[in-house]
């Protein structure tokens, strides 16, 4: 693949993106929302956020990521649902991962 | 500017700034990966400034390298990041006022800062909250990523930091207290298991996509106890 073909490539996925990501914010501002609109879009970040663990933390391309990931996310939400500092969750998940792994876990 | 830098208070800054730490450094595995792969240097440099995604931009790279098609390349990247859609009707508020703002604003958006916002809980400091995350982050990644590509092979392997257990970590952490809402907890459980059973037979980026049934279930069950409140 060439420098001309990488180059457009790079500068549609940027204006797509882009796209994606401004449409939110001017289309918010031009309607008035009722509160259980904004309630519902809410909810959609949400559940958009939840699957994104989920799918993050358990898959890899179309399989399973191997046991040593979840492990650290799953080490990472108890501690969270504990109200643990917010750094320790965070760190305690990579080290779980990093630490299973050092042992062989895939 | 300055009045997020006020509303920001230290614990807050301090967990952004472990973020920003933890996408720097996937920005160095980035920037390696890309040069290792036989890309030209600019390339992932230009891309981290421009499209901003990590998911995507290394899904652009892995179909590439592949010898894929670069057309599909880009599909696959556009379908990861329409999530940035929904994100921006949700947190839109926080992003800015002004056109200047708000464009800008709209550029930095991303999972982690999207997380951080929804995770305050007035206005004023989920605008600190998206704008600091969006731009430490902004500033991290491609720090990260040039250093990546100018150092070769330093961080080729994030998995032995346990870095990807780290992303979905982060966004556990924040988003976590929204589902101490007990309405909340249906949708978001209807949305894991569609995302979860589609992923093996889908393109990425569509599974997370079609979580939003879940809003859908959400919407349905709501409406009821709302006409019996009135």
């Amino acid at each position: 693949m060439d420098g001309v073909e990488l180059l457009v490539a790079t500068a549609v996925l940027a204006v797509g993106t882009f796209a994606f990501r401004f449409a939110g914010p001017v289309l918010r501002s031009r309607v008035k929302l009722s509160p259980r609109a904004r309630r519902l879009m809410t909810l959609a970040a949400v559940v958009l956020l939840a699957a994104l663990v989920a799918v993050s933390a358990l898959t890899e391309g179309h399989g399973f990521a191997g046991f040593a990931r979840p492990a650290g996310v799953l080490v990472a939400g108890v501690l969270a649902w504990r109200k643990a500092p917010f750094v320790l969750v965070v760190v305690a998940a990579a080290a779980t991962a990093a630490l299973l792994r050092l042992a062989g876990v895939p | 500017m300055r009045s997020i830098w006020r509303t920001l208070d230290r614990g807050l800054a301090r967990d952004i700034g472990l973020v920003c730490l933890a996408d720097c450094l996937v920005g160095v595995s980035y920037g390696a990966i890309a040069v290792s792969s036989g890309f030209p240097l600019w390339l992932p440099m230009l891309m981290s400034l421009v499209v901003f995604a990590g998911a995507s931009q290394f899904m652009f790279l892995g179909i590439v390298a592949a010898g894929g098609n670069p057309f599909a390349a880009v599909l696959a990247g556009l379908l990861a990041n329409a999530r940035h859609l929904p994100f921006g009707f949700a947190v839109g508020d926080a992003v800015g006022r002004g056109r200047g703002a708000r464009m800008f604003g709209s550029h930095l958006m991303s999972d982690e800062t999207v997380a951080f916002a929804m995770a305050q809980d007035e206005a004023e400091r989920r605008r600190a909250a998206y704008w600091a995350c969006g731009l430490g982050i902004f500033v991290c990644w491609n720090i990260g990523v040039l250093v990546g590509a100018f150092a070769g092979t330093a961080i080729s392997d994030t998995g032995a930091f346990g870095l990807d257990a780290a992303f979905p970590a982060v966004l556990l952490a924040l988003v976590l207290p929204s589902l101490r809402d007990k309405t909340a907890r249906l949708p978001v459980l209807v949305g894991v298991v569609v995302a979860l059973a589609t992923t093996p037979f889908l393109p990425a980026g569509l599974p997370v996509l079609l979580a939003l049934a879940g809003v859908v279930v959400g919407a349905a069950a709501k409406e009821p106890e709302l006409e019996e409140a009135r």
